[in-house]
């Protein structure tokens, strides 16, 4: 009976107030997306990061023949030049550094030939115009810079550079996308805090009559306020999965139809990782209403 | 049943108290009429026995029970033992009679099975038996008056509050009112009845609480209405305009 009577009054209620109840679906719906994508934003960021940092390395740029850098005056890169920064990186660095490969200017070109079979932009290159180097494996990918000081500015060393920093612009971009994201989100969420608020006090001022009958014959406060509170996490949480299954979509056709497609060499984020993200936006939905909703209830059916 | 004790109430501070160190005491089956002017402090005597407002100063007992006091989830509970009924029905406009009246049992949680029994029994009581798929619009006054009464009486409440429920009808349409309340006094349920009317209540020779003011002016077992203020001397009761309609 209780059951009924209740889902007969969120029913009613919903159908009054259609126009309303859109809005906030509507209105949730957008705001939740934005947070969806700002949290797949960061999902793609963590996994470019765990296939990249892991792939990259610290470059020591040895000195080439013709080099302007002051450390290059002599020409190019003695032996004993090399071993001496190698010395250095096996004593000072011990800690930082995990391994040391050497790329000759052979080993500079195999790659190079591997990547462009058919020459750089036309050009046909030769090994001699390759630059050797020294790769390190960082134990910890963060202390670029205590390797960066240690090693910039000694002889036969040309430059030091982190590959990480390569991704950085990216990064970057992709971080700027989610505070942007953040930022809407911030914005409809609380658009959809005052649309949930006032379609829950436009169908409380409506059955006014029936709350005050409800009042005087001894109904509880939970079920007088019940069927306003459910009508108001109802609305929301369809903006919630309406969100889940833009965003599905959305990462469905755009990213492994088309991108993954165009752009293989990445990993990007599935639809898996709208499945983790989607029960939080339900959550968030939830909360929303529950907050709005109690706020204005106390205010519009006091006991 | 019900005790005031040293009751005064004022609700904005530094206005003319609404009651005024008002002490009553109604008996368990008693009946009593609640008269004085418009502003003398009836309603707020019925509010403070609903626990609508709390006395500012003084108790409020209602079986057996400190009003003031109680907490407000338990005030539901208070609630259920009260039935009320008021000078303008306030049924629900889109339900039936009989969707009216289990509305009040439906919402306290009820169960189906006691409704069933319930509703058609107690609007064959208050006469409407028959009419229990009617909207209230295709009621006259004194048939709303008694879906309203049913509704209020049909979780058999242990006191019945009136607010002047004969206030719209006619003079023999409230007489048939006054037999019904008088009935569901005769079953033991405390009747409380707050009223313009002296034809009614002279006629019924009860007890009556005359307020004035905010102050408890008499309280006579078996009394009559009492002077009438002469504002207007010699017109006497308004003519009635409508029948039972």
């Amino acid at each position: 009976m209780r059951f009924q009577f209740v889902a007969g009054e969120v029913f009613a209620g919903l159908r009054r107030n259609t126009t309303m109840v859109v809005a906030v679906v509507l209105v949730t719906f957008v705001s939740l997306t934005f947070v969806g994508a700002g949290a797949l934003l960061q999902t793609q960021i963590g996994k470019l990061k765990d296939d990249w940092y892991d792939l990259v390395q610290v470059s020591v740029f040895l000195c080439p023949e013709g080099s302007l850098a002051p450390t290059c005056a002599g020409g190019e890169a003695t032996e004993q030049q090399v071993d001496a920064v190698r010395e250095v990186i096996d004593t000072e660095l011990a800690d930082e550094v995990g391994a040391v490969y050497t790329e000759t200017k052979a080993d500079a070109f195999e790659a190079f030939q591997e990547r462009y079979p058919d020459g750089y932009q036309g050009t046909q290159l030769t090994q001699d115009d390759m630059q050797a180097s020294l790769r390190l494996e960082l134990v910890n990918p963060e202390e670029f810079a205590v390797v960066s000081d240690v090693l910039t500015g000694r002889a036969g060393v040309e430059l030091v550079e982190d590959q990480r920093a390569v991704f950085e612009p990216l990064f970057r971009t992709l971080n700027v996308a989610t505070l942007l994201a953040a930022g809407l989100a911030g914005v409809m969420l609380l658009a959809a805090a005052l649309l949930i608020t006032t379609t829950i006090r436009l169908s409380a001022v409506s059955r006014r009559k029936e709350t005050e009958i409800m009042r005087l014959v001894g109904a509880s406060n939970l079920f007088v306020q019940l069927p306003f509170l459910l009508e108001g996490a109802i609305a929301a949480v369809t903006g919630a999965l309406f969100a889940g299954a833009g965003l599905w979509l959305a990462v469905r056709f755009l990213v492994t139809d088309w991108l993954e497609q165009s752009v293989d060499w990445v990993a990007y984020v599935d639809a898996g990782d709208v499945l983790t993200v989607a029960p939080f936006l339900v959550l968030g939905a939830m909360a929303l209403a529950a907050v709005s909703s109690v706020v204005t209830l106390n205010r519009y059916t006091r006991i | 049943m019900i005790r005031f004790e040293n009751v005064s109430k004022v609700y904005t501070r530094g206005a003319r108290p609404a009651l005024q160190d008002v002490s009553v005491d109604v008996q368990r089956g008693e009946f009593v009429f609640l008269v004085g002017a418009s502003g003398s402090g009836k309603s707020t005597f019925l509010s403070l026995i609903l626990r609508e407002h709390r006395p500012t100063r003084g108790d409020v007992y209602v079986a057996g029970r400190d009003v003031g006091r109680l907490s407000g989830w338990r005030v539901p509970k208070l609630r259920r033992q009260l039935g009320v009924v008021f000078q303008d029905f306030r049924l629900l406009q889109n339900k039936t009679v009989y969707e009216n009246v289990a509305f009040a049992l439906k919402v306290i949680g009820k169960p189906r099975s006691v409704v069933r029994a319930a509703v058609p029994e107690v609007l064959e009581m208050v006469g409407l038996a028959g009419k229990e798929k009617r909207m209230p619009t295709e009621l006259s006054g004194g048939e709303q008056q008694r879906a309203a009464i049913a509704r209020a009486i049909v979780n058999r409440p242990q006191i019945l509050l009136a607010d002047e429920p004969t206030g719209n009808l006619d003079p023999t349409t409230s007489l048939g009112i006054m037999r019904l309340l008088e009935s569901i006094n005769n079953t033991g349920t405390t009747v409380v009845m707050a009223t313009h009317d002296d034809e009614i209540v002279n006629e019924m020779r009860r007890r009556v609480v005359e307020l004035s003011d905010g102050v408890v002016v008499r309280d006579e077992a078996s009394g009559a209405y009492g002077e009438r203020e002469s504002i207007l001397p010699g017109l006497g009761r308004p003519p009635v305009l409508a029948g039972e309609a």
